[in-house]
């Protein structure tokens, strides 16, 4: 093979480690004024709601009705009960399942 | 103390060692199709670490991008991760750096969700333990991937491209039915990002860092006492 992609893959480490880096140097031992702190508090609702839509539309590319299926479950199954591990794999069954009888 | 907090992080970690694990597979299934060699695939996962990231640098590969294209679209992809940073150190009870370095590798979109989610105090060891158990399920399903690819059906695969996102939601539902606001500003900034990848006037990757600094921001300035009670550092 005339290419290797060891450099690129150490760029890319690089790259992504700083930014999950930097903030934990500058920040943990500032004190945070009370709006930024807000603003702070709001990143994880906004970051999740925003990683999921429209995301979860495109998941199973071939046909997205399967994905979303699945995302009804892991709803579905959230709004009366709870837990993590049955909505994760519910949700991969739920696909296969619509996946497999198309 | 200690031993609970090993329970909480094994308690925590296994859902996303489940969510990580298919999730891997389907790219170590993927980079075998696009002709990355064994030790190439395991390398992305075990320096990199970071699913869409990996993702996307295989689809630029096979469309002919060089690697400073490759990196530079990483840069943008992965940036999001800088807020999240941003608000676990805020949480997170470590005063010794030595300790964020490892603590800093392992913060991903659901090692950050779980950590955020997460009402007591994040000690080094339950992050610490919580992130390798997220990181073994990433590294052995690209093992497992690019090993048994060719057997897997396709079908399978795919279907398993909806387990992060099932996993994402899981962790966030608690939240929304116990919070209206909550609920109101997640599906504001889903529905904006939605928005903003369907008009594509932004590289990939910013849409999101968009939509969080601007949700977060309007959350903020709307009021500042938000999640005020789960305050745990101040």
């Amino acid at each position: 093979m005339d290419r290797s992609l060891i450099p690129l893959i150490f760029g890319m480490a690089a790259v992504t480690y700083l930014p999950r880096l930097a903030p934990f140097l500058f920040f943990s031992n500032a004190r945070i004024p009370g709006r930024l702190d807000a603003f702070l508090k709001c990143i994880p609702v906004a970051a999740i709601g925003a990683l999921i839509i429209p995301g979860a539309f495109t998941a199973t590319p071939d046909l997205p009705w399967a994905g979303v299926a699945g995302m009804g479950f892991t709803l579905v199954y959230g709004l009366f009960k709870g837990g993590i591990i049955v909505p994760v794999l519910g949700a991969v069954a739920v696909a296969w399942l619509v996946l497999s009888s198309v | 103390m200690q031993h609970s907090d090993t329970r909480d992080a094994l308690k925590a970690g296994i859902p996303i060692f489940i969510g990580y694990f298919p999730a891997a597979v389907a790219f170590g299934v993927l980079a075998r199709t696009t002709g990355t060699t064994f030790g190439e695939a395991m390398l992305f996962s075990i320096v990199v670490f970071a699913g869409a990231s990996q993702f996307i640098a295989l689809n630029l590969l096979a469309t002919g991008m060089g690697p400073v294209g490759i990196i530079l679209t990483t840069l943008l992809v992965n940036f999001r991760h800088f807020l999240m940073s941003a608000y676990l150190s805020t949480r997170i009870c470590e005063k010794a750096v030595k300790y964020y370095l490892p603590m800093a590798f392992g913060v991903t979109d659901e090692t950050f969700s779980v950590m955020s989610f997460t009402r007591k105090i994040l000690t080094r060891q339950f992050v610490m333990l919580l992130e390798l158990t997220a990181y073994t399920g990433w590294v052995s399903g690209t093992l497992a991937g690019f090993v048994l690819g060719r057997f897997m059906p396709a079908i399978l695969t795919q279907s398993m491209g909806v387990a992060l996102y099932a996993l994402l939601l899981a962790i966030l539902m608690p939240e929304l039915k116990t919070s209206l606001r909550s609920l109101v500003l997640a599906l504001a900034s889903g529905l904006f990002n939605w928005f903003l990848v369907t008009v594509d006037v932004l590289p990939k990757g910013w849409s999101i860092i968009v939509c969080i600094l601007l949700v977060a921001s309007a959350g903020a300035f709307l009021n500042p006492d938000f999640i005020k009670k789960d305050n745990t550092h101040g």
